[in-house]
């Protein structure tokens, strides 16, 4: 127990950052209350350094979690993507309160500021990913999941000062709701087919039942269930109807946060979910993989989510409802290396949150460095002869849009080359070629992006676009556009980082039960 | 010796002339891409044109993902080499030809060119999967940005159309490479690697014949459109009329040949089996290319467009070479390479000066040029006598290796046999004759005749161009028209140096065609003595008949 609490370290730190950036923000000066941003980076660098000491030899063998390192690497990524949307999120909240207060219409009132509780949440729904990578039972899972969610939604609402937000928190939050209820009653359904609720323990039952003939019915029920729960979190079809207009009622920084901090836990929270049935394939379909109607499951979800994002993406005039489709696209990529499963597609879903996490918010960030009289940019065509005025954001935008093609040599192809090979590595060609027709779909509509800022001439209407006062959007997006650029170069070091994760795994899986006797690839089919 | 440099100095190059100021991109431009040629020369000289392998491979080639063996390995044969030295020459003299055409954004034009230079060597010297198919995609995102800034009237449509079309069947083609990559790992004992040398190995005899003929789909999808063969080739018209000058030059001349690259280096090489059993297929694929563009040449009215569509035909004569599976034929193949390069080249620059001059492209427009302009008549009447295929001049010779490779690609053909034969030469040539007759309408209506000019004409960019050619447009010409005329006299060495890569890559293929027909014609018999039976027992119930 000790061990694991050493784990949480982290997330301790963290959360003493959230009871100061929550005070901070109640402060009556000005000048504490602008710091409030470079607090929050102070704590996740913090969380960022002190992780991987924890993670030591003999702390990772006593912890007894199912995948004992995944911590390392979820941590680490989410503190780094963490301290860039920080960045997207300064000067976002109480704008409008703020300016009323210097120029003394307004006096400071503790009741109507937000921006200490903003914080807080972002640093809370933080803290909830890197509990789900510590999770070792299915009631911790769920709490941490939802810690993750909870937060989010409260960030929707007060995002901007525009009735769309608050129409899409409440949305937001209902099926948000509803999602935690489907796999809750999925974790009730598994306990009912087993009798645990520890991961360790459920995988070494479910082993046991196969061995015995194969998985409780009532068990693949709970599974299904459960695994279109979390499929929320991604935003994965069928649990993606609130992506289109949660991501456009939300403000852009919000929005490039519901990106990416949900959709690594739900991954995660998956990875961890399939990794107590396996993908030995002993239950019953006789091939390599996932039981059965797990696989047909994922596999139709997969298809589904790649698909109708790319085409749901088609067809926006909006860029922020674009890239929400087209982040439900991506999670259909993910999907893939989830149905891979080891060697290589956990390590590829992993590599993929960091590529997608680097590459997607560079493209919100672009979108939240420009205002027009203090409303935020929405359409495509704002973003019409952008290179005349900022060329560097123009710039930016078109490499993390050629990135999210999966276009070489940037990082997005990186990651989907990962994807690719560990899905034909695990025989699943149709799926991949199924992903490469919906990569070749999603060019159309990337190209856009590309198109606009740097090839369009401007129009009336994008020329009253102008930057922000604020300079850290634009920071955030010249680092992340960069590190699309360089981040290949040292695919090979972040490659093994994310392979160590489940490395780790495979030994303690290994010698508790599972004897793999299937070859380890499929022979030709 | 390194290959290294050849594609670090036009990067080098690309970065300098985005940070220098703009007056000077053009001559940074220009040093770089002629120092390139330079040590492309350079290395030919030192590069052994009768052995046959691949030189200058780095040791240990430069890792990327060790874990799948990825790695940025790169080597050059015989027909890498004519292909190297095909590019470098040509970009010195597209930048130097694009001096008075670009007036905006001069900087970035620039840069992209350097940069399009680096991705083309690096997919002719790429001796892993990975890094071929980085570079090779890697050229549309400067052919996009060329068509799309420095583009004509219709540029967006174009630019997208290119981009989509190439993407998405380069995409299927690295899902074929995928797959065979995957085969080699599932070995038993078998490991993941993109060394294209022991990928080629493996493929030939480790995949079924199910899986080569998908594997030949997967593959002939990415390079059949790249090309372009019928029906994927509606990009390249579009394409090639829209883009500035020196982006015609280099779709035609070099883009066009990652194509026909592809198909020499991995498909006929990786799949032997579907190759034999599909060349029949591609065959007439290429044929009706050939007829079917040279017929919508015969009714163009712009020049541009003209040429075009000629690349199109032309470009099917190559592939019916290369499966035609002989020496001849694949040689012929080869040579069009080098050698459409050069001519098709050359006539976008033409024509590149008529627009530059007139702002029209149109025929109906033009006439009689020879008397206004008279060097640049005899360019024009020189490359298009070369792309028609006079003999003498570079055309003929690998035209002619094409077709007689197709005619005796027959059964019969005892060294190797091969699934064509005369019929297939017989229908290409046509083409040939459809060739003869398009382009010299083209050059008949806008050489000779009455002088036709339209009225708005010259400089109305303010930069002042004399009625005729410059010295530096005859620059750019007179290089091309040299190397047309010495091919044209002098293949032999060209053709000899082929023999090593082009022996290795046919090697499997006699035997494997004299299989296929082995396996083949039992069933033909087969079929022969159902038909004999049938017609017997008809004449015999007839005969029943006619008895009752």
């Amino acid at each position: 127990m000790a061990d694991k609490l050493w784990f949480l370290i982290p997330e301790i730190w963290l959360f003493v950052g959230v009871v100061v950036v929550s005070v901070m923000g109640l402060s009556r000066r000005k000048m504490f209350r602008d710091l409030l941003p470079l607090v929050v980076c102070v704590f996740l660098v913090g969380a960022f350094i002190i992780t991987p000491l924890l993670y030591s030899e003999q702390r990772v063998s006593a912890a007894g979690l199912l995948m004992p390192m995944l911590g390392k690497y979820v941590k680490m990524l989410v503190c780094a993507i963490g301290v860039i949307l920080t960045m997207l999120s300064v000067g976002l909240i109480d704008r409008g309160l703020e300016a009323s207060m210097s120029a003394g219409r307004t006096r400071f009132d503790p009741i109507r500021v937000n921006r200490g509780e903003y914080f807080s949440f972002f640093m809370l729904s933080i803290i909830g990913v890197m509990l789900v990578c510590n999770a070792n039972d299915l009631i911790w899972l769920f709490l941490a999941l939802e810690l993750t969610s909870l937060p989010t939604y409260i960030m929707v609402a007060i995002s901007r000062p525009s009735r769309k937000a608050q129409e899409a928190a409440v949305k937001y939050f209902f099926l948000g709701a509803m999602s935690a209820a489907m796999f809750l009653y999925g974790f009730a359904l598994l306990y009912g087919a087993t009798g645990e609720i520890e991961l360790t323990k459920l995988r070494d039952v479910f082993a046991a039942q196969a061995a015995a003939g194969g998985l409780n019915r009532v068990a693949i029920v709970g599974l299904i269930l459960t695994v279109m729960g979390i499929s929320f979190k991604m935003a994965v079809v069928p649990m993606h109807f609130y992506a289109a207009d949660v991501y456009e009622g939300a403000a852009s920084p919000v929005t490039a946060f519901l990106a990416f901090v949900p959709k690594t836990a739900g991954a995660v929270a998956l990875i961890l979910i399939l990794s107590t049935v396996g993908w030995a394939g002993h239950y019953g379909n006789g091939a390599h993989g996932l039981p059965r109607e797990i696989l047909t499951a994922l596999w139709i979800m997969a298809v589904l989510t790649m698909t109708l994002g790319n085409i749901g993406a088609l067809l926006q005039r909006s860029a922020k409802r674009m890239l929400a489709y087209s982040s439900i696209a991506h999670s259909g990529y993910i999907l893939i290396g989830l149905i891979a499963g080891p060697p290589h597609g956990l390590n590829a879903v992993l590599f993929y949150l960091l590529a997608y996490g680097v590459m997607n918010t560079a493209a919100f960030a672009v979108l939240a460095s420009f205002e027009r009289k203090g409303e935020e940019i929405e359409s495509l065509a704002d973003l019409a002869g952008l290179r005349h005025r900022y060329p560097v954001m123009a710039v930016a935008m078109a490499l993390a849009a050629g990135s999210l093609i999966g276009f070489p040599p940037l990082l997005g192809f990186t990651g989907k080359l990962y994807l690719f090979i560990a899905g034909v590595d695990a025989g699943h060609i149709a799926l991949i070629v199924i992903a490469a027709v919906n990569s070749a779909i999603s060019a159309f509509y990337y190209l856009w992006l590309v198109g606009l800022p740097i090839l369009a001439q401007s129009t009336p209407q994008s020329e009253t676009v102008v930057a922000k006062s604020v300079v850290w959007p634009r920071v955030a997006a010249v680092v992340t556009a960069i590190g699309v650029v360089i981040l290949p170069l040292f695919a090979q070091s972040l490659l093994k980082a994310s392979q160590a994760v489940t490395v780790e795994r495979e030994t303690t899986v290994l010698d508790v039960t599972l004897v793999d006797d299937q070859p380890k690839h499929p022979t030709s089919p | 010796m390194s290959l290294v440099p050849l594609m670090i100095l036009p990067l080098l190059g690309a970065l300098g002339v985005a940070l220098f100021p703009g007056r000077r991109a053009k001559w940074i431009a220009l040093g770089v891409s002629t120092a390139t040629f330079l040590y492309s020369v350079v290395l030919a000289m030192a590069f052994d044109w009768h052995d046959g392998g691949f030189a200058f491979a780095s040791d240990p080639p430069v890792g990327w993902l060790d874990e799948f063996d990825i790695t940025l390995s790169m080597g050059a044969d015989s027909v890498s080499m004519f292909l190297v030295l095909l590019t470098t020459l040509l970009m010195p003299l597209c930048i130097w030809g694009s001096f008075t055409a670009i007036r905006e954004r001069i900087k970035e034009y620039f840069a992209w060119m350097l940069g399009i230079e680096a991705a083309m060597i690096g997919v002719f010297i790429a001796r892993d999967l990975i890094f071929f198919y980085v570079c090779f995609e890697f050229t549309l995102i400067p052919m996009y940005f060329l068509i799309a800034i420095w583009g004509s009237t219709n540029r967006a449509k174009a630019c997208i159309k290119f981009f989509l079309f190439t993407f998405t069947g380069s995409l299927v083609a690295l899902a074929g490479f995928l797959y065979i990559a995957w085969q080699h790992a599932a070995l038993p004992g078998g490991k993941w690697t993109f060394d294209i040398a022991r990928l080629t190995t493996f493929a030939a005899t480790g995949l079924s014949a199910t899986e080569q003929a998908w594997v030949l789909l997967a593959l002939m999808t990415g390079f059949a459109v790249k090309v372009p063969l019928f029906p994927v080739h509606t990009w390249l018209p579009l394409a090639h009329t829209e883009a500035p000058t020196a982006g015609s030059v280099i779709l035609a001349a070099v883009l066009l040949k990652l194509g026909t690259y592809g198909l020499f280096r991995f498909v006929l090489p990786m799949v032997p089996e579907a190759v034999v059993e599909y060349a029949p297929v591609i065959a007439v694929i290429s044929i009706i290319g050939i007829l079917y563009a040279g017929l919508i040449c015969w009714v163009q009215e712009d020049i541009k467009r003209l040429i075009a569509y000629s690349s199109v035909s032309h470009l099917g004569f190559c592939v019916l070479g290369l499966f035609a599976l002989n020496p001849l034929g694949v040689q012929g193949s080869v040579l069009y390479m080098i050698n459409h390069g050069l001519s098709t080249g050359a006539l976008f620059f033409l024509v590149g000066m008529i627009y530059e001059r007139y702002h029209t492209r149109e025929m109906s427009q033009l006439g009689g040029l020879a008397k206004r302009m008279p060097v640049w008549a005899f360019f024009m009447v020189f490359f298009v006598l070369a792309s028609v295929g006079l003999p003498g001049l570079n055309g003929f010779i690998s035209e002619f290796l094409c077709l007689i490779g197709a005619f005796t690609a027959s059964a019969d053909n005892a060294a190797y046999p091969g699934v064509l034969g005369p019929w297939y030469a017989a229908a290409a040539a046509l083409g040939m004759i459809f060739a003869a007759m398009y382009l010299l309408i083209m050059t008949g209506k806008v050489v000779f005749g009455p002088l036709k000019e339209p009225a708005a004409t010259n400089n109305s960019h303010g930069v002042k161009l004399p009625a005729d050619l410059t010295f530096r447009e005859i620059g750019v010409l007179a290089p091309l028209a040299v190397l047309c005329l010495y091919i044209g006299f002098q293949p032999k060495p060209l053709t000899d140096a082929l023999q090593g890569p082009i022996t290795q890559v046919l090697a499997v293929y006699p035997e494997t065609v004299r299989q296929h027909l082995a396996e083949n014609a039992p069933a033909i018999d087969e079929l022969d003595r159902v038909i004999l039976t049938m017609t017997e027992t008809d004449s015999d119930r007839n005969k029943g008949a006619d008895d009752g």
